[in-house]
Formats: C-alpha cells, sequence, structure tokens
C-alpha cells in the first residue's frame, strides 16, 4: 500500500486521533499554566503552611514518572470514590505533571527579577501583591516563556501516554490501524510526522510569536 | 523631620552602622559623604525600609518608622505599618530601576494609582507635571530602554516625587552617569532644592556638587558619623584627620 492510499484511507481517523491530541493539549497546558503559577508562588511565600505544600506537590509530580502518575489517576483514584472520565484523566495528568515543571519555571524566573525592581517597587509603597502583579510577574513572564516553550512541547509528547488508558488520541488511532494492518512503518511514520509538525509549525511559531509581544511590551524591539 | 537614636545595623557579625544618632530637619538637605562600605547606602536603605534595623529606633515626621505604639509600647511594625510610613519617603537608586515595561509616563503614575488611589486622569496630570519639570515631557510615552542614563533617572525622580513625599532621598544618582550627563541631574536637584521645601538626605561622590547645595554635610567613617557641619566648615577646615585624609584623597581622585 502506498503511502498516499494509506493517508486516503486511514486520514479521517488520524485527522479525529490528532484533533483529540490537539484538545488533550490545549486543555493539559491551561492545567499546567494553573499549577505553575499558584505552585510556582506558593513556592516562593515566607509563610511555611503554604509553601510546604507547594514543595511536596512539586517533588512527587516531577520526581515519578508521568505515566505511573497516569495510572494512578485513572486506575487507583476510583478506589477512593473519585472516578474521572478518561479523556479528563488523561489531560489532568499530563497537566499536573507539567505544571510541576512549569512551578520550577515561573520560582526561577521570579527569583530572578532584578533586587532593584522589588525595591523600586517597595519604594513607592506598591503592597507585595501589587508589586507581583504589576511588576515582577510581568517581567518574570519575559524571562520564562523560552524555558515554557520547550516544556510545552514535551507536554505535547507526553500526552501521546494517554493511549494507554484509552483515550483516542492520534497515539491510539494509530496503534489500532498498525494492529489491523501492520502497516507499522506507515502508520508510527505518519504519527511521528505529525508530532514533529504540531510542535514545529504551531508551537514553537506560537511561543516565538509570545516572547515577541512581551518583548515589545518591555520596549525592546 | 528624621529623627535616628541610637540605631544599629549588623549584617551577621558585621556592624555596619554603629549607635548612630542623626537628626535631619525639616526641609533641610543633608549631603553624606564618605569612603565606599562606610554605611551611606545602608542609611538610605534602613530610611526606606528596604533593610530592617538591628537595633534603635527611627522616627520620620514624629512617627517610629520601624515600630508602631501598641498599649503604650514599642513593637516592630507589620507590613501596613511599614507601607505607611513609606509613603512619606520617596528614593532615587544609583541604577534608577525603572520599570522596564512601562513607559516614563506610566512609571511615574503607577505609585499615585496603585497606592494614593488617584484617578487615572488626575494621575497622568500630575505625572505630566514632574515629567516637564525634569524636562523629560516629550519622552514620557518612550520605554526606559530607550532612554538614556541621565533621562533614566530624571524619569526615576519624577516617580518618586509624584508620590509626595516629605523625605527625599538620593544614594549616588549620578554615579553610573556618563560625565557629560551628570548635569542635568544634578540640575534637577538643584531646582528641588530652590522651589520645594523637601527634606532631602544624598549621598554623593561629587563634592563640589554637595558643597554648593547641602545645608549641611556629614563625613561617614565605619558606620559612624566621624564629622558634620556646613559645606564650608567642613570643606575647608575639616577638624579631624580621618576627614582631611578623604577630601584629599577625593581632590586628587577627580
Ligand atoms: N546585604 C549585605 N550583606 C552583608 N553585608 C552588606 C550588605 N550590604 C552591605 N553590606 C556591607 O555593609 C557595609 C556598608 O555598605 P554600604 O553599601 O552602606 O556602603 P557605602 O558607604 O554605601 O559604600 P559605597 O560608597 O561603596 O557605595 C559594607 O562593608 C558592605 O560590605
Ligand atoms: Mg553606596
Amino acid at each position: 500500500m502506498s503511502i498516499w492510499e494509506f493517508l486516503r484511507t486511514y486520514g479521517p481517523a488520524l485527522a479525529s486521533g490528532t484533533l483529540t491530541t490537539c484538545t488533550e493539549f490545549v486543555l493539559a497546558t491551561a492545567i499546567a499554566i494553573i499549577v505553575a503559577v499558584v505552585m510556582g508562588l506558593a513556592k516562593l511565600s515566607s509563610n511555611w503552611l503554604i509553601r510546604a505544600p507547594a514543595i511536596v506537590y512539586i517533588e512527587i509530580f516531577r520526581g515519578t514518572s508521568l505515566l505511573v502518575q497516569l495510572y494512578w489517576i485513572f486506575f487507583v483514584l476510583p478506589l477512593f470514590g473519585i472516578t474521572l472520565p478518561k479523556s479528563i484523566a488523561g489531560f489532568l495528568s499530563v497537566g499536573l505533571n507539567c505544571g510541576a515543571y512549569g512551578a520550577e519555571l515561573v520560582r526561577g524566573a521570579i527569583q530572578s527579577v532584578p533586587r532593584g525592581q522589588w525595591e523600586a517597587a517597595t519604594a513607592i509603597s506598591l503592597s507585595p501583591a501589587v508589586r507581583m502583579r504589576r511588576i515582577i510577574l510581568p517581567q518574570a513572564l519575559s524571562i520564562m516563556l523560552p524555558p515554557w516553550g520547550n516544556l510545552l512541547i514535551e507536554l505535547l509528547k507526553g500526552t501521546a501516554l494517554v493511549a494507554l488508558i484509552s483515550v483516542s488520541d492520534l497515539m491510539f488511532e494509530v496503534k489500532q490501524i498498525n494492529a489491523m494492518t501492520y502497516l507499522s512503518a506507515q502508520a508510527f511514520g505518519t504519527a511521528l510526522v505529525i508530532y514533529y509538525l504540531l510542535a514545529r509549525f504551531l508551537i514553537t511559531p506560537f511561543m516565538r510569536w509570545l516572547e515577541r509581544v512581551v518583548a515589545r511590551g518591555l520596549g525592546r524591539v | 523631620m528624621v529623627r535616628f537614636l541610637n540605631v544599629n545595623k549588623d549584617y551577621g557579625k558585621l556592624s555596619v552602622i554603629h549607635q548612630l544618632d542623626f537628626d535631619v530637619a525639616e526641609g533641610e538637605m543633608v549631603t553624606i559623604i564618605g569612603p565606599s562600605g562606610s554605611g551611606k547606602t545602608t542609611v538610605l536603605r534602613i530610611l526606606m525600609t528596604l533593610e530592617p534595623i538591628s537595633g534603635g529606633v527611627i522616627y520620620v515626621n514624629g512617627k517610629p518608622l520601624t515600630h508602631m505604639a501598641k498599649a503604650g509600647v514599642l513593637v516592630p511594625a507589620d507590613e501596613r505599618h511599614f507601607r505607611q510610613m513609606r509613603s512619606s519617603i520617596g528614593m532615587c537608586f544609583q541604577h534608577f530601576n525603572l520599570f522596564p515595561h512601562m513607559t516614563a509616563l506610566q512609571n511615574c503614575m503607577e505609585g499615585p494609582v496603585q497606592v494614593l488611589g488617584l484617578a487615572k486622569k488626575e494621575a497622568r496630570e500630575r505625572s505630566e507635571e514632574l515629567l516637564t519639570m525634569v524636562g523629560m515631557i516629550d519622552k514620557k510615552d518612550q520605554h526606559p530602554s530607550r532612554l538614556s542614563g541621565g533621562q533614566q533617572q530624571r524619569v526615576a525622580i519624577a516617580r518618586a516625587l509624584a508620590m509626595r513625599p516629605k523625605v527625599m532621598l538620593f544614594d549616588e544618582v549620578t554615579s553610573a552617569l556618563d560625565p557629560e550627563v551628570i548635569g542635568e541631574v544634578t540640575n534637577v536637584i538643584r531646582k528641588l532644592v530652590a522651589e520645594h521645601n523637601l527634606t532631602m538626605l544624598m549621598v554623593t561622590h561629587q563634592m563640589g556638587f554637595a558643597r554648593d547645595i547641602s545645608d549641611r554635610v556629614c563625613f561617614f567613617y565605619g558606620g559612624k558619623i566621624e564629622e558634620e557641619g556646613s559645606p564650608h566648615d567642613l570643606f575647608e577646615n575639616p577638624q579631624r584627620d580621618r576627614t582631611r585624609q578623604f577630601l584629599s584623597a577625593v581632590k586628587e581622585a577627580y
């Protein structure tokens, strides 16, 4: 079977899988961003009771495997009475996992905003909350955007694991095609190319664009 | 206006400010000079509440700066008290520290809008007036990255003044500037001295400027005031050996 014939036959299944992958990616990214900001800020808190949970969270989710976390959320949580639909369990575990990495990016970026900026903000009497929101975070954003670009590509690749709990994403469709036809090279080759194209021609240009927007906000054009 | 009573500041074992008693009257312009590491910057940072003190009490405008009176005794101040006290003090830094993501005008408006709760329009009028005063009104929509050092420092002065402080602190505001633009910043400070009744505390290495402009000059040495007096007395007729040594060393360097 030629590659064109393959694509014509399995195009719809591949397209639907790709769409699911994109959905999982977007939702997981949203979770990762929220978790990263909350945990990153919490880890910087001077209050021990706020800092400790963030440290524990980051240690657990960075220190253990994403696949094990996924299985925990999908297979073990129901034993405690929390049953999640598989697609939600999928993006939730990917998002929570990447959020832990993101939290460290947020924390590191906040800490690398020059001390003079904190002091100047304090000298005009800004409250700690306003200082963080109006002065520190906008500058931290420009520092952390490039590493976030890498993290989001990792996140996209991580979503392939949700196929293992039968979310019908790109990887799941490709495995099915392979099981039915034994056209392994075509099936997994196409998956490889699609993941690459998504990372290279959607995520990377989008992040570059964001970096430019933020740089313009800093008057550095 | 500002009163230090027996103030100490230690960094671990290092005593940087040692039993400092120091008064600045309302409307007075006091210049602090002294060798590197003598604690000049530390005095200003303590006043701006950027550094906690290790002992003693500071009064600003009659109120304790780092303490609050609670049931008749002084207890360490909380964040709210600090914020309230800070609003009567403004500071300009050696490296300007303008907010890079805001234009000159936005830098000036930030405090009035976020802290004083002024309406945008009122904050803008106030800021534009100050930017005019420092000669930066035609650059008001530029980001700091587009401004020269001297221009940034003038915006930083306007930003501090926009909070209508009673006390202004200047920490070597010309040290990071090219020689040919120092004048544009010192002229702004001269204007402030001539036209406003601000209490000012300035650290500088420009002895000529200190001499022209100050009501009083304090020579710091080892975290203490070694000698103080009118600019004329201190520069023409220093009493202490250390002052004489410092002044002659500075004269050679410039
Ligand atoms: N954060 C800090 N931790 C430890 N030591 C410090 C700290 N900040 C300042 N010091 C020390 O305190 C002393 C006084 O510093 P300060 O900055 O007040 O000096 P200065 O008179 O302003 O000197 P310069 O003319 O070089 O600016 C110095 O010995 C310095 O090393
Ligand atoms: Mg200094």
